[in-house]
């Protein structure tokens, strides 16, 4: 299955067949005390230099979040998403928990959005999803209710149903797009949650063949060498049949991560995009 | 093993987190004549306590913090009914929850274990709690201290619904407020006019600590 999102001049696939779809996710002001006060001051340059990096990266497609506490975030969320097109022609993804910063950023963005997400609660469902209707954007469901995050895969599989029984079954939303985010987890708290998350990936992908995603970077979560587990666990995810991945494309292991599984599932054939990325510098 | 070795051998089997040694030490301990406060204050605590502040110096992990967390807590289930007993005065009450509209749980969790590592009594309200759950599990427990976690932008707001629930009620001068979560920060807490913000387990115990001790220090002053 193929999903796909656009600016005004730029198509990005996300599917089986297609290289791993690195979705950067740095543009993001949680835990960082001096952007968050940057944009409650409406100083927003922070959010282009967190551009260009993802871009030198390897982004396919810009994660953008404007969560700041006590800060307008529809209005500074509209006014980043402009920002990010007028810099780049990459699609992006408009991420709040925030219904009207969904709507204020679905207002001004020019092509086909992923819209960064739903959970399977029914009031959350019922708000988000007739704005995703609306601008025909992409959506990223999660696999949770409202009453915690289960961590055995066929609870999670149940959610991944009941989320296709609704935003495709009633409200007629097509299948490819939706992409589902099954959830990663800390494996140093939750030991087993990988293993869990590796199995949901492996069932929705027989079972649907619909596009998943997660934010990657939850999995080392208070360990050492954080960027090398990261990319651990997203090469096995990929492995797993995982498409995409939020994830920060300033981190040279991750993104090596990815691209290698491009490489070892023959969807970089002969290894010629590797190749094209780490050719070492021509001998004199 | 003398008794000096043995409260040695329960520090060290703590510190790495060897769950079902740590019971049988602290079994041990106690067939050998050591009193629960020495098994607890003298082995025990000091053994989350130096986690803890290794945690701070970034030399441990999460994971370390977790399974130290977990062992001490197997030896307090065995310890308590004699605590109890001994009238032993337990370090604080604490209600815990996360806020209404969320599920995020993992954060909570840890500082829980972390806290009854260090001695605290711990009710846990689980996620979703309502203003109206606080209200009452505050008025049914009569902690030290109210935690709440919240992990997204959208719930942090519950903090302050939360509070104005409590002061609704007249318990808000009763029980220290405290808050956290990934979006969180010391400024937040102090516009909800909540008592403190950790920014980790470890902090959470050693604030919880502190703030207690205060609040004890005026009632008797």
């Amino acid at each position: 299955m193929h999903t796909t999102v656009s600016s005004p001049s730029k198509t990005v696939t996300i599917g089986p067949d297609q290289p791993f779809c690195i979705i950067g996710e740095r543009i993001n002001p949680t835990g960082r005390k001096a952007f968050q006060e940057q944009l409650r001051a409406g100083d927003l340059s922070q959010v282009l230099v967190d551009v260009d990096e993802q871009i030198a990266g390897g982004a396919h497609i810009l994660d953008v979040n404007m969560g700041v506490p006590l800060a307008d975030e529809p209005a500074l969320l509209a006014q980043a998403v402009q920002m990010v097109q007028e810099r780049t022609d990459l699609p992006i993804c408009i991420d709040s928990s925030v219904v009207e910063a969904l709507e204020a950023g679905l207002a001004v963005y020019q092509g086909k959005a992923l819209v960064n997400s739903v959970t399977c609660e029914e009031d959350r469902l019922e708000a988000v999803l007739p704005l995703v209707k609306q601008h025909n954007a992409a959506i990223i469901c999660l696999t949770n209710g409202d009453e915690g995050i289960p961590v055995p895969w066929d609870e999670r599989f149940e959610f991944c149903k009941k989320l296709v029984d609704i935003v495709h079954g009633k409200w007629e939303i097509p299948l490819e797009d939706m992409v589902i985010d099954t959830l990663a987890m800390p494996v140093g708290a939750e030991p087993q949650s990988a293993y869990h998350f590796f199995k949901t990936i492996s069932a929705i992908q027989e079972e649907f063949g619909l596009n998943t995603t997660c934010g990657a970077s939850n999995t080392s979560f208070g360990m050492p060498s954080r960027h090398a587990l990261n990319g651990t666990f997203l090469a096995m995810a990929a492995g797993a049949g995982m498409t995409s991945a939020i994830m920060d494309a300033r981190s040279d292991e991750c993104v090596k991560a990815v691209r290698g599984s491009d490489v070892m599932l023959g969807k970089d054939e002969y290894g010629i995009g590797w190749i094209g990325n780490y050719r070492p510098p021509a001998s004199a | 093993m003398t008794h000096e070795e043995l409260l040695q051998k329960l520090y060290d089997e703590t510190m790495v987190g060897n769950g079902p040694e740590v019971i049988d030490l602290t079994n041990q301990g106690l067939e050998d004549g050591l009193t629960p406060d020495q098994l607890l204050f003298d082995a025990l605590i000091p053994a989350l306590e130096e986690v803890g502040a290794r945690f701070e110096r970034g030399d441990w992990f999460v994971p370390e913090m977790l399974i130290a967390g977990k062992a001490m807590a197997g030896a307090l289930e065995v310890l308590r009914p004699l605590l109890a007993a001994t009238g032993t005065e337990t370090i604080g009450k604490f209600v815990m929850g996360t806020v209404k509209g969320d599920v995020h749980d993992i954060g909570k969790n840890l500082v829980n274990i972390m806290l009854e590592g260090a001695g605290f009594e711990v009710i846990d309200l689980g996620v979703q709690v309502a203003p109206e759950k606080f209200v009452e599990a505050v008025e049914e427990h009569q902690p030290d201290i109210l935690g709440m976690s919240a992990f997204l932008t959208t719930t942090m707001p519950m903090f302050k619904a939360n509070i104005n629930a409590l002061e609704k009620a007249g318990l808000r001068d009763k029980v220290i407020v405290l808050v956290g979560g990934a979006p969180v920060t010391q400024e937040y807490a102090d516009a909800v006019a909540a008592d403190g913000y950790a920014a980790d387990a470890s902090a959470a115990v050693k604030l919880s600590k502190d703030l207690i001790a205060k609040q004890r220090a005026k009632a008797t002053a």
